[in-house]
């Protein structure tokens, strides 16, 4: 690819950050120049491969940590291995010079929620962390992908990361989303249509009239999911909605650097006739609630449907369901608010607007996306719309999304979560995982089964139930 | 890493479709150091069951560590970017693995650490599959500088990222060549943030105690 060529031909924004990131390329591999930075307490591997080596770091400004994975939603489910991996990220920071929000830190938060608050996630720059749902902060105009441990200790060591160009897929969405469907069921939707491998190896740029209709928030839930369609990265063209939400965050710009970001972030825009590798479009007119019956986010279907015909006999067996079963027949035993995927603010409104004047039937664990989420939530009132239903108000962090923190779901038990995996074992060896919205999390765990949350009319009305 | 140029080992066919690295290596497994290794860990809730006894329907049961060469289903290594899961499959003995496609994380993971990865088409995958249904003792051998493998009747070329292949076979890993660039990234670095200040985040203010 010859520089005279990329620099003419229309180029849509993914083209547009790779370029201004390049380094060099070697046989047809790009060094690109990494942005931003982001660690938790997986980092362990790739800080002490660095100590073994005697190597240092070379941007620890551009740098930051997080602990979250293991944090306890409750200190009752702390144990030695949960306190050891946070003082562990604590040490490896602290050692190397990187601010890190560690427990007790008010910025702290899922990784993926609390580094966007903090006004760290930006239009038109290179982001990495060692999760996978780094594709989340796409939601900014960013071109964000998931790393290694091997390459989190490359990017600690160079700033850099070599990485092959990718081909890019564009998904247009364009309509308006009905009433009572979210984008969580939008993610899932393209998920059905294209499959957990449809976007396999792609970065994903987003566009079209739905999406940008779309809040900062929802744009966040969607590139999150981009993942799981097998993408490396999810994105979407940075716009005023962007701008606004990003103005006045604390390490965000200000002053005269805001205004010149702002005037290079809108230069991000695809360009008019750019070209893309694939290209996909959805109808968000046709997007309804949507509910996985299986074991992975694909086997999933509308909730006023049932579970197919041909449905994964594996699946199947490790669900306890057969095929044909309606899936707002199939009782609950557990749900989760909570993940990097519906953990904010606007999610656990959502879903207090079902849960307020109600009571929960079965256990509903809620684990606000951070700390900030945490405050707002206690502050404007939603906090205790979750106690007063019964729910348990769990403190900040992955918790249920991944049973590596104390919090599990037992074997055979089902659970309606709003997270983002339903992979077998996910939240505990043996444990069902049923992924839908935060406001069909909690019909469910007011019914005790999957259920349609658009029936459910609000019993005391909380502001805006939108 | 030491360097690669033929092998030639024993296979296992592990035909499922969408091995994602949870069942790869369980999440609650992570917290350990690279030196305790991860071997004994691998697949875990694939071999046992929760009381802890092996599964019947396990289809590497009858071997007591990894097969040198894994032939798996589409779409292997799928899921979370975890690292853990090429640390337990090589601590498991897996040298190579060979499938229809891998999940992009997890095959870029596999080349940093020096496990090879191999792409085939999904009808040679199948053929594997039935020959070493007849004959699980069956031995593959893979010529890295010629890029070419071979399983009983198949003996066919295979695609590999030249940089990659170029690491593989000497054994050098990737950091310590990229910082022999140290000049052009000093260089890049100053022209990227000096002219666009706002990409460097502002220090936070002193939050009062
Ligand atoms: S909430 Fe879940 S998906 Fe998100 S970062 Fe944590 S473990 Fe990963």
């Amino acid at each position: 690819m010859s520089d005279t060529r990329t620099l003419t031909e229309p180029r849509g924004t993914v083209a547009k950050i790779r370029e201004a990131h390049r380094i060099l390329a070697q046989d047809g591999t790009d060094l690109l120049y990494i942005d931003r930075h982001f660690l938790h307490e997986g980092s362990h591997h790739a800080f002490a491969s660095l100590r073994e080596a005697g190597r240092s770091i070379r941007q620890p400004a551009l740098t930051f940590g997080v602990a979250d994975h293991y944090v306890p939603s409750s200190p009752e489910r702390a144990n030695e291995v949960t306190a050891t991996m946070i003082d562990r990220l604590d040490r490896n920071t602290r050692d190397f010079g990187i601010d890190s929000f560690g427990i007790g830190d008010p910025r702290r938060g899922i990784v993926h929620v609390a580094m966007p608050e903090q006004g760290l996630s930006l239009p038109g720059t290179t982001i990495v962390c060692g999760d996978s749902h780094t594709a989340t902060h796409g939601a900014f105009g960013a071109f964000a992908f998931g790393i290694g441990a091997s390459e989190v200790a490359h990017v600690l060591a160079t700033q850099t990361l070599w990485q092959m160009p990718m081909p890019v897929m564009r998904i247009r969405i364009e309509g308006q989303l009905p009433t009572g469907a979210t984008a969580k069921d939008l993610a899932l939707t393209i998920i059905w249509r294209i499959g957990t491998g449809g976007a396999t190896g792609h970065a994903v740029e987003y566009d079209g009239s739905a999406v940008a209709a779309l809040s900062m928030e929802e744009r966040m839930t969607l590139c999150n999911m981009t993942i799981e369609m097998g993408a490396r990265s999810g994105l979407v063209p940075p716009d005023d909605t962007t701008f606004e939400w990003l103005k006045g965050r604390p390490m965000a710009p200000k002053g005269k650097a805001w205004k010149s970001a702002v005037a290079e972030w809108r230069a991000l825009r695809p360009d008019p006739n750019a070209t893309y590798d694939k290209e996909i479009l959805i109808d968000a007119d046709d997007v309804s609630p949507m509910v996985t019956w299986g074991t992975s986010p694909e086997q999933v279907a509308p909730v006023d449907a049932a579970v197919p015909a041909d449905a994964d006999p594996d699946a199947l067996d490790y669900m306890g369901l057969a095929a044909g079963v309606p899936l707002t027949t199939i009782n609950i035993d557990r749900a989760f608010i909570g993940s990097c995927t519906n953990g904010r603010l606007s999610d656990l409104r959502a879903a207090a607007v079902i849960l307020s004047g109600r009571r929960v039937v079965v256990p509903l664990l809620v684990s606000p996306g951070s700390d900030d989420v945490a405050r707002q939530a206690e502050s404007e009132g939603i906090a205790e719309i979750f106690r007063a239903a019964g729910a348990e108000w769990g403190a900040s962090g992955c918790s249920l999304c991944v049973s590596m923190n104390g919090d599990l779901v037992a074997s055979n038990e089902r659970c309606a979560s709003t997270s983002n995996r339903n992979f077998k074992g996910r939240q505990g060896p043996g444990a069902r995982t049923h992924l839908m919205s935060p406001q069909m999390v909690a019909a469910a765990a007011i019914t005790g089964r999957i259920t349609d949350a658009r029936t459910m009319a609000p019993q005391d009305c909380l502001g805006d139930p939108s | 890493m030491s360097g690669m140029q033929t092998i030639n080992g024993v296979a296992s066919a592990l035909p499922r479709a969408n091995i994602d690295t949870d069942q790869i290596i369980p999440a609650r497994f992570m917290s350990r150091s690279r030196a305790d290794g991860y071997g004994s860990q691998c697949f875990y809730d694939l071999r046992f069951t929760q009381e802890g006894t092996p599964r019947a329907d396990w289809p590497l049961r009858h071997l007591s560590e990894g097969p040198t060469v894994l032939v798996a289903g589409e779409n292997f290594g799928c899921g979370s970017s975890r690292e853990a899961a090429v640390y337990a499959l090589m601590d498991f003995g897996v040298k190579v693995i060979i499938a229809a496609s891998f999940g992009d994380i997890f095959q870029s993971n596999a080349g940093k650490n020096g496990l090879l990865t191999i792409i085939l088409p999904a009808a040679h995958i199948r053929e594997i599959f039935a020959m070493l249904h007849v004959d699980p003792e069956m031995q593959i051998s893979i010529d890295l500088p010629g890029q070419r493998l071979c399983a009983g009747e198949i003996n066919i070329s295979f695609e590999i990222d030249a940089r990659l292949k170029y690491r593989l076979e000497r054994g050098l890993d990737e950091l310590s060549a990229t910082l022999e660039l140290e000049d052009c990234i000093v260089a890049f670095e100053a022209k990227h943030l000096g002219s666009s200040a706002w990409r460097v985040p502002l220090k936070p203010e002193p939050r009062p105690d």
